[in-house]
């Protein structure tokens, strides 16, 4: 087992910096606030996963990385530092040729359910030779050459697939496809968006046996996108935990999951039964994650948290760090640090009744 | 195999067939099994494998084409209009998606007074919403009187599902038939959701068909129950709870627990797994000879394997298992 930080460098690299970004989108009830102030760095050759539940704006950030936000979405500030060699570019900044050259050549996304997007009457072939041609990649031999490989590192068998038509695929196979259409360009930048949800037991095992492998092998940058917090579980060196639009943690694997210092975080974590072993008690968390139209003031998360104080109702907690790789949102991570997060537990007793 | 006869819902030797095209698909066959009252049987299976339509014959949605589905020991489709209507409320059905289960014209109270009036549960309007307020409070939406005249729109997820179960709820069921109840719901909710079902049934002795593909999600809410895990079709192996996840038999229950992602970066990067020889998924139209699992199966033995279909037989602690290298092994064969 390769340990968490070993491939991080925290010398102050980075591919990518975010800082402070702002996204909405406009709606018929209002302003949907859906990414709230978000800062983080993403090192290079590091796996960082982006977790909480469904509707905390974690595919809009992602979409946001790449400008591939939909016209009612806006930006309405902050930067996305890109850095390739010694050159740093804000991606909020690029013009359309430079956009289209970032896409792709420096940083591939699989998009959330793509793998059900094929065009259903074109052979696989047929679609990758289109999506590297639309990247600049014209040269059919090379092309061919290097899918092959490709395809072969995604433990697919390259005659066959390129042959077949996506129904004749299973969603694990169209999603490994995707991940070597994606790589096609060696792109030192990856962000997969729920890249197994949906997906069977063994097929998710297979894209995720197949995302370490080829981390291993290849030198990317990778963002995962997830609710599933096996997932992240499985590959992340850091994780992210967001609620409510806003980053609440983020730390390295272990500390996310075996100590965690934001209640939200200890929730989350606690509420998800494993196989080990006999069966555990868990967490629900009362209430359910804010409307991003009018998200509580002070911490989003006040409204369901056992350690909220009326410095919670009012003030906005910034993220900080509190420990080597470990940052985290919340005016008593102390507290909860020393009591390992036990008042969730019990809350979430009293709660249910 | 054995025959179960104290089970109050009873499946025995159920098949079904559709028709697809020209050709029929046969997406269950020789199911058997048996529910006491109280029981929990928990299906698992991957996507496809029949768990639903299982979850509908069980239901009474559904006929099976082979076969006999009993409620207390009486064939459901052989049964008066009287009988067929005492078993159609007695086993009531939850479905996975909540946003659509509902009529979203309807107002919670109606979608709760409407069956309470139907089946003369309510003798009139005040009993009904007295009753009403009573099943909202049971499945833990309190204040009730904040949810009574909502509609479904105006509620989450997780709020729109305990609707679905307060519904069930009304005509007195001894059984549910919960399909991925909780799939749909996010992890911070889903607990609540399977902590009131549990407390349905000890309070209130309902008995559940839990369908899901999530088996921590069965560990959980079945411990002290049975799992069925199925493929293409059939039973495979069938036990308590406790033995299917912590000594799992069949190699397919092996190769699904040794691959299940877990939410714990230790145990799960150092799980130690079982290599199909195949990762693709046979078609129902086309279901390998013998055992259906054998052109993945790791213990595969030509000639024995993919000759037969092999029966569930028992292989002791209460575990049935239905395959031919396990059996000869264990003694049973
Ligand atoms: N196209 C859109 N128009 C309006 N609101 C949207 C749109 N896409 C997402 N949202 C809203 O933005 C918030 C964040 O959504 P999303 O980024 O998809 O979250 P996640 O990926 O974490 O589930 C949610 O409240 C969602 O309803
Ligand atoms: N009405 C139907 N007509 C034809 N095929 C069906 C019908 N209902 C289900 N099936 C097929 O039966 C198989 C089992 O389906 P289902 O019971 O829904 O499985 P699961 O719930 O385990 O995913 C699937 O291959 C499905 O396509
Ligand atoms: S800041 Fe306050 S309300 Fe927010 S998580 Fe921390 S204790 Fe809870
Ligand atoms: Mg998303
Ligand atoms: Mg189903």
């Amino acid at each position: 087992m390769k340990s968490a930080t070993e491939n991080v460098p925290s010398d102050g690299q980075f591919t990518l910096k975010v800082e402070d970004l702002w996204v909405t989108y406009l709606a018929e009830r209002g302003k949907v606030k859906a990414v709230r102030g978000v800062s983080f760095t993403l090192r290079p050759g590091e796996t960082l996963a982006f977790i909480g539940e469904s509707g905390c704006g974690k595919t809009t950030l992602g979409l946001s990385l790449i400008r591939l936000l939909p016209s009612t979405a806006e930006v309405e500030k902050g930067h996305i530092l890109y850095r390739r060699d010694t050159e740093v570019m804000d991606v909020l900044q690029m013009n359309d040729r430079e956009l289209r050259q970032f896409r792709w050549k420096e940083c591939a996304m699989i998009f959330q359910g793509a793998q059900n997007a094929f065009n259903p009457v074109l052979r696989i072939w047929a679609q990758v030779l289109d999506t590297a041609r639309s990247h600049g990649v014209t040269n059919k031999k090379e092309i061919r050459q290097r899918m092959e490989d490709l395809f072969r590192l995604v433990q697919l068998e390259p005659e066959r697939v390129l042959r077949a038509y996506p129904h004749q695929l299973s969603g694990g196979m169209r999603q490994r496809v995707l991940i070597a259409l994606g790589l096609l360009l060696k792109p030192p930048l990856v962000i997969l968006d729920e890249p197994t949800t949906a997906l069977d037991i063994l097929t998710q095992r297979s894209v995720i046996d197949v995302l370490r492998d080829i981390k291993e092998k290849m030198d990317f940058s990778l963002i995962l996108i997830s609710h599933d917090l096996s997932l992240a579980a499985e590959l992340a060196d850091r994780v992210a935990t967001m609620y409510a639009g806003k980053l609440v943690e983020v730390a390295n694997v272990w500390d996310t999951y075996y100590h965690p210092l934001h209640p939200y975080t200890v929730g989350l974590i606690h509420a998800v039964p494993t196989l080990a072993g006999e069966r555990e008690e868990l967490i629900s968390i009362p209430g359910s994650p804010p409307d991003l139209i009018d998200p509580p003031k002070g911490c989003a998360f006040h409204p369901r948290c056992p350690y909220a104080t009326e410095k919670c109702r009012t003030e906005e907690p910034p993220l900080i760090p509190v420990a080597q790789d470990h940052e985290v949102a919340c005016w008593h991570w102390q507290q909860v640090q020393e009591d390992g997060g036990q008042r969730m537990m019990v809350y979430s007793e009293a709660k249910a009744g | 195999m054995t025959q179960h006869t104290n089970g109050v819902l009873e499946l025995v030797h159920v098949e079904r067939t559709f028709k697809v095209g020209r050709r029929f698909v046969r997406v269950l066959d020789d199911i058997s099994f048996s529910i006491g009252k109280g029981d929990i049987l928990c299906l698992v299976g991957e996507s496809g494998c029949g768990k639903t339509t299982t979850g509908k014959i069980v239901a009474g949605l559904l006929p099976p084409t082979g076969g006999e589905i009993r409620f207390l020991g009486q064939n459901v489709w052989e049964m008066n209009k009287e009988e067929f209507r005492h078993y159609r409320r007695a086993v009531q059905i939850i479905h996975q998606d909540p946003y659509s289960s509902l009529n979203p014209t309807q107002r919670v109270s109606t979608i709760l007074t409407a069956p309470l009036l139907r089946h003369g549960i309510a003798r009139n309007h005040k009993e009904a919403k007295e009753k009403a307020l009573e099943l909202l409070r049971i499945v833990d939406l309190t204040p009730p009187e904040d949810f009574y005249n909502k509609y479904p729109h105006q509620l989450s997820g997780g709020q729109r599902q305990r609707v679905s179960v307060a519904r069930a709820l009304t005509v007195n069921p001894e059984f549910l038939v919960a399909d991925e109840a909780v799939s749909m719901l996010d992890v911070s909710i889903r607990v609540s959701l399977l902590q009131m079902l549990e407390r349905l049934r000890n309070q209130m002795g309902v008995a559940y068909l839990f369908i899901t593909h999530d088996l921590a999600v069965a560990k959980y809410f079945a411990w002290e129950g049975r799992i069925a895990v199925m493929y293409l079709g059939r039973i495979v192996e069938i036990g308590p709870t406790p033995q299917i996840i912590n000594n799992p038999r069949h190699p397919y229950t092996k190769a699904l627990l040794s691959a299940i992602p877990e939410a714990d970066p230790k145990a799960t990067r150092s799980k130690e797994r079982v290599h199909l020889r195949s990762l693709d998924v046979p078609s129902l139209l086309n279901v390998p000879s013998g055992c259906s699992f054998h052109p993945r199966c790791p213990l595969y033995e030509a000639g024995l394997c993919d000759a037969t279909v092999p029966q569930l037989v028992d292989v002791g602690d209460g575990v049935q298992v239905a395959c031919h290298v396990v059996a000869r092994e264990q003694g049973v064969a």
